[in-house]
């Protein structure tokens, strides 16, 4: 009976992650650009892991088990945003995106002011905030 | 649970086309990225699934391995992305 | 460069990380293991050498509990609303770049909650200026202003959340003072929320 339980959750845990994975892959087929296909592949990819990796607790049931998952899913949240920010922020300035599709673009007025500002400069494309 | 393991199969089989879809079409490199990120996840949930089925946990640390390597592989791209101007 | 000798109590919550991911890994926590992991995780920090994060000194686990609950909330909510956007609106879909100043200047504040941010609702992080500590946002499906405002309240309310949670004293202050602004605008107006 209790076996039963654990086997259905795990299914419905399984079936989950799996639907964030074609979440994951429908985004990346019918967003438009680059930064939006950015949201579909960042966001479910993490709750599908964490999903995943409930179902193999559950199968598993031992507590040694969960520190290893715990840091399986922390190291997923530390390292996804790092690496969308990167592949955002070079698509950005890349201009690999559809400016058509922005309703409002407030970065843009600051860069504007800013190369306006140092135009005399010898290199206007040089954003003030890199590090 | 047989069905559902194959219907979770199919969809994990689905996302994969997606993103070897967007691999293959992508019109830059960063969404190239973008997709063997996917990709990579999508492994990695394929290798999860099998060890909560058959109930071993010999892939956990590659799990790890797979998303610390999707990591650095987006961004060591994205860096030359930007610096290549 | 110089290398200044950090003071072990900075360096502690790290090597407790190190050796917390050694035992977690090894799925063993009897102490030889834990000593011998604290042993490797003293040499990396020593040889490998980062500059330290500079942690305010406050952790409040009161505050931290809900948040993790709140964030999981959000997690399944935007994770939803992304496959629900894919699917129904896909190609025609309208984004925008919102730029939201937040209130704190330590450099841990604004980097925990641009991770937040990029982790919960239909937002991203693609550039952040130091010097305003502002963040500039990609944000899926706004096509009015009223939607950048509710985003940007949003991001605030993340931000509030990390500063009572591991917020410096000063940040902490600031938003005391600033409910109570609140509070007495909502008393003055008859009670009617902003």
């Amino acid at each position: 009976m209790n076996d039963t339980v654990i086997d259905v959750l795990t299914a419905i845990c399984l079936l989950g992650g799996a639907l964030m994975s074609v979440a994951a892959g429908v985004g990346l087929l019918r967003f438009p650009d680059l930064l939006a296909r950015m949201h579909a592949a960042t966001k479910p990819q993490v709750l599908g892991l964490l999903l995943f990796l409930l179902a193999i607790g559950l199968q598993m049931r031992s507590w040694v088990l969960v520190p290893v998952l715990m840091v399986c899913w922390i190291f997923m949240l530390l390292t996804v945003p790092v690496s969308a920010h990167m592949v955002g922020r070079a698509g950005y300035r890349t201009k690999h995106m559809r400016r058509d599709l922005l309703s409002m673009d407030e970065l843009d007025e600051v860069v504007e002011k800013a190369a306006n500002k140092r135009a005399p400069d010898r290199n206007p494309t040089e954003r003030p905030d890199e590090t | 649970m047989t069905v559902a393991v194959i219907v979770v199969g199919l969809l994990l089989g689905l996302a994969s086309l997606c993103a070897l879809y967007r691999i293959a079409r992508g019109p830059s490199i960063l969404d190239r990225v973008l997709a063997i990120d996917v990709l990579l996840a999508t492994i990695g949930g394929a290798l999860a699934v099998d060890m909560a089925v058959n109930r071993h946990l010999d892939n956990v640390v590659l799990l790890v391995a797979i998303s610390v390597i999707g990591f650095i592989g987006s961004v060591t791209v994205a860096r030359f992305v930007t610096d290549r101007k | 460069m110089t290398r200044e000798r950090i003071p072990f109590i900075t360096e502690l919550p790290l090597i407790i990380w190190l050796v917390i991911v050694w035992g977690a890994l090894w799925q063993d926590f009897s102490p030889g293991n834990l000593i011998f992991g604290g042993l490797i995780a003293y040499a990396v920090a020593n040889l490998l050498y980062l500059p330290p994060v500079e942690l305010s000194g406050r952790f409040n686990v009161l505050y931290a509990v809900p948040f993790v609950g709140r964030f999981i909330y959000k997690l399944v909510v935007a994770s939803f609303e992304v496959f629900w956007l894919s699917l129904t609106r896909g190609p025609r879909l309208v984004n925008a770049v919102v730029a939201v100043q937040l209130r704190s200047q330590s450099d841990l504040l604004v980097t925990t909650t641009g991770h937040a941010l990029s982790l919960i609702p239909g937002s991203l992080v693609i550039e952040v200026d130091r010097s305003t500590s502002t963040l500039y946002l990609h944000c899926l499906n706004i096509e009015t202003p009223g939607d950048a405002a509710k985003i940007r309240s949003d991001v605030r309310a993340t931000e509030a959340w990390l500063i009572r949670i591991m917020g410096t004293r000063d940040d902490l202050a600031l938003l005391q003072t600033e409910d109570r602004f609140a509070q007495e605008n909502d008393n003055r107006e008859g009670g009617v929320s902003k």
